[in-house]
């Protein structure tokens, strides 16, 4: 799959309903994303982890170009997204849901409006219609009839993630994205977000791309597991995705970063700062001389 | 950008001032740079909502809001700024035109100095204070916290939805702002003359009359419409490309502030001077003041 061709459990392999191609992006003179390639077959639950920083979001963002890479492609369904003109971008922005990190609510609506406002831009729906709807996703993430009225400020953290993830739902997705969706929670507040993901692929046939440093996320909801590593850690040809496998081969790896990664070790990360540091002042000592 | 401090060759010491020339000459460069990219990057911006703007109309329900905070809720502080400019404008002239016995030519020279240049210029300037940083405000606490990305993932447009309503709040309500301060403005020029300074009111008007045109108002109504158009494109965009964080916010209020200001003195230079010469042309033989 990934070009450090490590087994992974591809269950269609022909053709990929996302896929990046050498991709790169960069904010001005800061890279983020260097030669990325990957495919994402229809029906499978990639998890994405790493540091915070890495990357993550970005990689997500290019899926449905929100972010355009500054190399290579970004495709589709077979489509490079940046071909495509505004009307066909939006055509196949509506196959997706994306859940964003802090939910990404319309603080000056309601909780109704906000779920309503897929319906509204794309299904020709009555007012009585629309309510409805949104009560039904409402339910099924949880929530009470009486947060309909409600702006997003008066909700706790838990309580947006999951009126975000109804937003997200609301219109049946193909593509589900989610940012970190339990970063920030409680541990329970955490294990029904996880169960609201696997319940919403038992529901219907969709892929989905968890953004996560949430381990037991991982592990409960991934049938893949990639794993991003900053630009600036990895050496110059090196692949970004240190890892490409499925959870178990995950716990298993004896690659040294990944495994710091899912014990959540700090290692030597606090030794290499100061030395980097005291390294960099020397140096410019020796400048100035 | 700036000279690269590896380099070994600038490391010794004959190299220095050459390298810190070339640093004061890179540095000039990319700020140059970067005036360029705004201002390339603004244009594109509102060619973007030029084409929303003229191929879409936008939805009422987004419409009637920004209507309000820009219309409705920016009328008292520009009718109050209107008012006591008006009776400034008599304090300061007051003085000037007395000595030269010409107090009755007061009220052509207030109503003038406001229709064509103060009326439109504060208005905008109160306008841009009030409402350009508010949007530079909002829309830059949306796009940190990824609502704009939220809105074009759900298949609507930013620019649409977000950017063509408050333009268009702007370019249609800043003329009658304008309007609110001139009328203001006279009224309080007025008053202050002719209850304070006791000067006589027919003659106050009778000048007003005949050296104020209709012209005069109209060139500043033209005027505000493209201050408004600058208010509210240079606000959205500084929204739109708001830094992360709270700090990036505050400084995408400011910045649409003082670049806005900047702006309409720019674009109230500009149009003067076009504006004159399309009058001489078309009336060589018009009143002059003096
Ligand atoms: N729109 C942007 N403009 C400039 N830099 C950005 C932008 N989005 C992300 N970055 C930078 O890209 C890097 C990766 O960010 P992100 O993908 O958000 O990390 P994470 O893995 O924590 O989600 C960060 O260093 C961030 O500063
Ligand atoms: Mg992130």
């Amino acid at each position: 799959m990934v070009t450090t061709a490590k087994n992974t459990t591809a269950k269609n392999n022909d053709t990929p309903l996302i896929e990046m191609r050498a991709m790169h992006v960069s904010f001005g003179p800061q890279q983020v994303l260097r030669n990325i390639t990957l495919k994402i077959p229809s029906g499978q639950t990639l998890a994405i982890i790493g540091e915070s920083g890495c990357g993550k979001t970005v990689l997500l963002k290019t899926i449905i170009a929100l972010v355009s890479p500054t190399k290579g492609q970004a495709l589709f369904d077979g489509q490079n997204l940046a071909e495509l003109n505004e009307q066909q971008l939006t055509q196949q922005r509506i196959r997706f849901g994306f859940l964003f990190q802090g939910g990404a609510l319309f603080d000056s609506m309601t909780v109704l409006q906000n779920v309503a406002f897929p319906l509204r831009q794309h299904r020709r729906m009555s007012a009585q219609e629309t309510r409805d709807a949104v009560l039904e996703r409402l339910a099924e993430v949880g929530l009470p009839d009486d947060v309909l009225t409600k702006k997003p400020a008066e909700l706790s953290g838990g309580m947006r993630k999951r009126v975000a993830l109804a937003r997200a739902l609301v219109i049946d997705p193909e593509v589900m994205l989610y940012d970190e969706p339990t970063t920030g929670l409680d541990p329970i507040m955490s294990d029904v977000i996880n169960q609201l993901i696997l319940r919403t692929q038992r529901r219907h046939p969709v892929t989905s791309i968890v953004v996560t440093h949430d381990m037991r996320t991982t592990a409960e909801v991934a049938d893949r597991v990639m794993m991003l590593y900053p630009i600036g850690e990895v050496a110059p040809d090196e692949n970004q995705i240190i890892f490409d496998g499925t959870p178990q081969q995950l716990k298993n790896s004896s690659d040294p970063r990944v495994e710091q990664f899912v014990l959540g070790r700090a290692g030597d990360r606090l030794g290499a700062a100061v030395e980097r540091t005291a390294h960099k002042s020397r140096q410019s000592e020796e400048r100035s001389e | 950008m700036a000279s690269s401090p590896d380099n070994p060759a600038f490391a010794r010491p004959l190299w220095r001032p050459l390298a810190l020339l070339s640093d004061w000459i890179a540095d000039l460069g990319a700020m140059a740079i970067s005036w360029v990219t705004a201002v390339g990057a603004l244009s594109l911006f509102t060619y973007q909502t030029g084409t929303w703007l003229f191929s879409h109309l936008p939805r009422r329900d987004t419409l009637m809001p920004s209507f309000y905070q820009i219309g409705v809720l920016s009328l008292p502080v520009v009718a109050l700024t209107g008012t006591f400019i008006g009776m400034v404008l008599a304090v300061q002239s007051y003085a000037q035109f007395r000595g030269l016995g010409l107090e009755t030519r007061l009220g052509a020279v207030i109503n003038m100095t406001l229709v064509r240049e103060l009326g439109p210029v504060l208005a905008a300037t109160m306008l841009a204070g009030r409402v350009g940083s508010a949007m530079a405000a909002e829309l830059g606490t949306m796009r940190v916290t990824e609502q704009i990305d939220a809105l074009a993932s759900m298949g609507a447009n930013p620019i649409q939805y977000l950017v063509v309503p408050r333009v268009l709040g702007c370019v249609l309500l800043i003329p009658m702002l304008t309007v609110m301060a001139d009328f203001m403005g006279v009224v309080g020029g007025y008053f202050y003359s002719s209850m304070i300074l006791g000067i006589d009111s027919h003659h106050y008007w009778e000048n007003s009359a005949r050296y104020v045109e209709n012209f005069d108002l109209l060139s500043g109504i033209f005027k505000s419409i493209f201050f408004g158009a600058a208010i509210a494109l240079i606000g959205c965009h500084r929204g739109f490309t708001c830094d992360s964080g709270a700090e990036g916010v505050g400084r995408a209020a400011t910045t649409a502030f003082v670049y806005s200001f900047v702006v309409i003195l720019i674009l109230d230079l500009l149009l003067n001077i076009g504006l004159n010469a399309m009058y001489d042309t078309f009336w060589p033989e018009g009143v002059k003041l003096v």
